[in-house]
């Protein structure tokens, strides 16, 4: 990755109320208890840094913001030191799409992703895990982000689409480009879009002529409400979409649920005992570690929770920060595997859930499932350091356990 | 005593988490873009009450009525 520049650093925060930054390293580091700190605020701060931005730090502001499309648009759905202007080349459709497009466009990629559909693909990704175990399972210490939770999500997604595996290192390194450093530097992120549309175009033509049974020739083969079929943009679009949001998201979301059984004995040792307790404990994961922040832009005046939001700022629309809202979730700051009342906002709210929620929830199961069952020893090494992404999503890019004997 | 409950999905409401049909299969069903309905008329058959109730505590969307009839 040397060709990519190291975007430019912001100045520390000193404010956090008044001058909110989600880049800061402190945020990226442990970002609980400013978000308590916010919330105790306002229901709605505001920071003059990504050339004016608000963050809404309790779950039902997050849910007005979620469900109120008139205001508040998807157009730009990542906040950045700068605004890229809107082209079809960096759009991806349903997520950068607000009504009336969006609907039409949504229930294109809905099918494939239903429950369903991942009962079919659940037998690879369990298979991918058990390879990924296999070639680690003999040594007593590793990185588990790099060996294990890194692959899995970007392997399943390539494997929808029909697009190799070994690929898989290109793909991580485009949404490195996007989501990490094109937050501060737009060449990076112009970059990456531009490598991805001659990726996938190279793909499509070669579906032109020969079809296939997967997620790239479904798309090709779909047909919009007049039966026309979607122009190569909108194709290229969604695949860029399925391809970033369907990878780090779900790669964080796998490894901080590690990291938390990692330095949990007492979960760990109860989800190895009871694997019928997974799927609840996910969802619990889901909730404490929620990876991913979306953005919007206000696009009309308006109030949130009483508090005024003017045009030409984004949101930062923290589903994170909603789901350690005391007011909503007892003891929210504890993860409690097995919540029974858990209306966590993980995949989002309102008419952009997460389309990939099926797909995310099958991959954490199945990869939390395996790992306990052929590791039920494991800790975090205290002479490595845990690492974590930065800004739009956030886990853990640096794992160091110890397995098992070497404890 | 007798209380018979039935369930209900709002689908102006329901965004398709699908959390209902994971937590009580027997009572939600989901269409093919995998929304979710309730199955036959809503009655929830005796000795699956706590799943219809469990299922309305984690909608997201707040789109579960559980009615007591």
């Amino acid at each position: 990755m040397s060709d990519i520049s190291q975007p430019a650093a912001h100045p520390p925060v000193t404010d956090w109320v008044h001058d909110f930054d989600h880049t800061d390293p402190q945020w990226t580091e442990d970002p609980f208890p400013i978000w308590d700190e916010l919330r105790a605020a306002s229901p709605v701060v505001h920071t003059e840094r990504f050339l004016g931005c608000y963050l809404p730090t309790t779950y039902e502001a997050v849910r007005e913001i979620a469900n109120d499309s008139e205001h508040f648009s998807s157009r730009r759905i990542i906040v950045r030191d700068v605004r890229p202007e809107i082209t079809s080349r960096n759009s991806a459709p349903p997520i950068t799409s607000d009504p009336p497009v969006h609907k039409p466009a949504k229930q294109l990629l809905l099918p494939p992703f239903t429950p369903d559909a991942m009962k079919k693909l659940e037998p690879r990704v369990r298979a991918i895990c058990n390879e990924l175990i296999d070639g680690f399972i003999t040594e007593d210490r590793l990185d588990a982000a790099e060996r294990y939770t890194k692959h899995i999500p970007v392997r399943a997604i390539a494997h929808m689409l029909g697009i190799p595996e070994t690929d898989s290192d290109l793909f991580i390194r485009w949404i490195h480009m996007i989501l990490e450093l094109g937050i501060k530097d737009e060449n990076t992120l112009l970059q990456a879009v531009q490598e991805m549309t001659v990726y996938f175009s190279a793909h499509i033509e070669a579906r032109k002529t020969k079809p296939t049974d997967d997620l790239i020739s479904y798309l090709m083969n779909a047909r919009d409400k007049d039966g026309n079929p979607l122009e190569d943009s909108h194709v290229l679009g969604s695949l860029r979409l399925l391809l970033i949001a369907g990878i780090d998201t779900t790669w964080s979301a796998i490894g901080s649920s590690l990291w938390h059984l990692a330095r949990t004995p007492a979960d760990r040792e109860r989800l190895v005992a009871e694997p019928g307790l997974v799927p609840t404990a996910v969802e619990e994961l889901l909730r404490a570690y929620s990876p991913v922040t979306m953005a919007r832009e206000v696009v009309k005046e308006t109030t949130v929770s009483g508090c005024p939001v003017k045009p030409g700022n984004m949101v930062l629309l923290s589903f994170p920060a909603a789901n350690r809202d005391p007011k909503m979730f007892p003891d929210a700051d504890k993860v409690v595997i097995d919540r029974r009342e858990n209306r966590h906002a993980a995949f989002g709210l309102g008419i952009h859930r997460c389309v990939g929620s099926n797909l995310a929830r099958m991959e954490m199961q199945v990869a939390l499932e395996e790992w306990l069952k052929r590791i039920p020893d494991f800790a975090l090494d205290p002479a490595g350091t845990v690492t974590w992404s930065q800004g739009t999503v956030r886990g853990p890019r640096q794992l160091p356990f110890l397995l098992g004997k070497a404890m | 005593m007798t209380e018979r409950l039935r369930v209900h999905v709002d689908p102006d409401r329901c965004q398709g988490h699908a959390r209902c049909k994971a937590l009580a299969p027997e009572l939600f069903e989901l269409d093919e873009y995998g929304n979710a309905h309730e199955a036959g008329d809503g009655t929830v058959p005796p000795g699956l009450e706590d799943k219809a109730w469990l299922a309305k505590s984690n909608c997201p969307e707040i789109a579960i009525d559980v009615i007591e009839e």
